[in-house]
């Protein structure tokens, strides 16, 4: 897939917090989708429309019913894109440096 | 008892990479150890791929990792498979269905992975779950198109 189209899917708030709806609950509905959003019915299917186009979310026909689950395959693809494997460790020891600082404020 | 442990019934998960590759390379990538065990964290595999035979996913070390059957072999489009993880002692003994489908579309072929499972299971393991499975498509992926899998260590969920 196209690496601008996926940069161009993620900036756009709307569309992020859709991608956020589907890890919380993934396999939704476009009326479970628009239920909990901030958005028209129409604003929604554009939404996703272009996160399909980008490969983020993937959709899949139940019945009648077509669910969408989010697809976070391409992020890894751009991510390992810049990310070398010699930089990945120091990377995980200052998300984990982070993660613990912020527990502990708990 | 900490929030990883709690028992839910994970929701399926459905991933799609485009990969630049027949379907047919997209299946032998899937079902020959000369493959998997450059993109599948040094994994081989063990199977005739034929419906109803045991197939087994294996460490470097020899021990199992994965075990289950194959429910459908369709080659080069379809292959379902049942997934138990073997080598974690409190890994959901209750098989999870996983699916590949390939389609060619234009000179790209669509790989989805598809993974349902009726069976309860920690809520630590779905993380390490999406992580792992990401990771391995991203992986397959710039296998077959660059002849170089990613280097990639993770970690069990703890």
């Amino acid at each position: 897939m196209d690496t601008d189209e996926v940069f161009r899917a993620l900036a756009d708030p709307n569309r992020r917090a859709l991608l956020d709806a589907l890890r919380e609950r993934n396999g939704q509905t476009l009326s479970e989708l628009g239920a909990d959003m901030a958005m028209t019915r129409q604003a929604v299917t554009k939404h996703l429309a272009i996160l399909e186009a980008a490969n983020l979310v993937a959709t899949v026909w139940r019945g009648r019913e077509k669910l969408h689950f989010l697809n976070p395959v391409p992020i890894y693809e751009v991510s390992e894109r810049w990310i070398s494997k010699y930089e990945r460790g120091r990377l995980k020891a200052l998300s984990d440096l982070k993660k613990a600082l912020e527990s502990e404020d708990e | 008892m900490s929030d990883g442990d709690e028992l839910i019934v994970p929701p399926d998960v459905v991933y799609i990479t485009f990969i630049r590759a027949t379907p047919l390379m997209i299946w032998d990538a899937l079902t020959k150890s000369e493959f998997t065990k450059q993109f599948f964290f040094g994994r081989t595999v063990e199977s005739d791929w034929k419906q109803g035979s045991k197939w087994r996913l294996v460490m470097p070390d020899g021990k199992t990792d994965v075990a289950g059957e194959v429910l459908i072999s369709d080659p080069p489009r379809k292959l379902q498979v049942t997934w138990v993880v073997e080598w974690l002692d409190d890994a959901p003994k209750d098989p999870a269905i996983i699916t590949y489908e390939i389609e060619q579309i234009g000179d790209l072929s669509k790989l989805t992975m598809t993974q349902h499972t009726d069976a309860k299971i920690p809520r630590k393991f779905l993380e390490g779950g999406r992580q792992g499975w990401a990771a391995i498509l991203s992986s397959l992926k710039s296998l077959l198109e660059t002849g170089e899998a990613l280097t990639i260590k993770m970690n069990p969920p703890e």
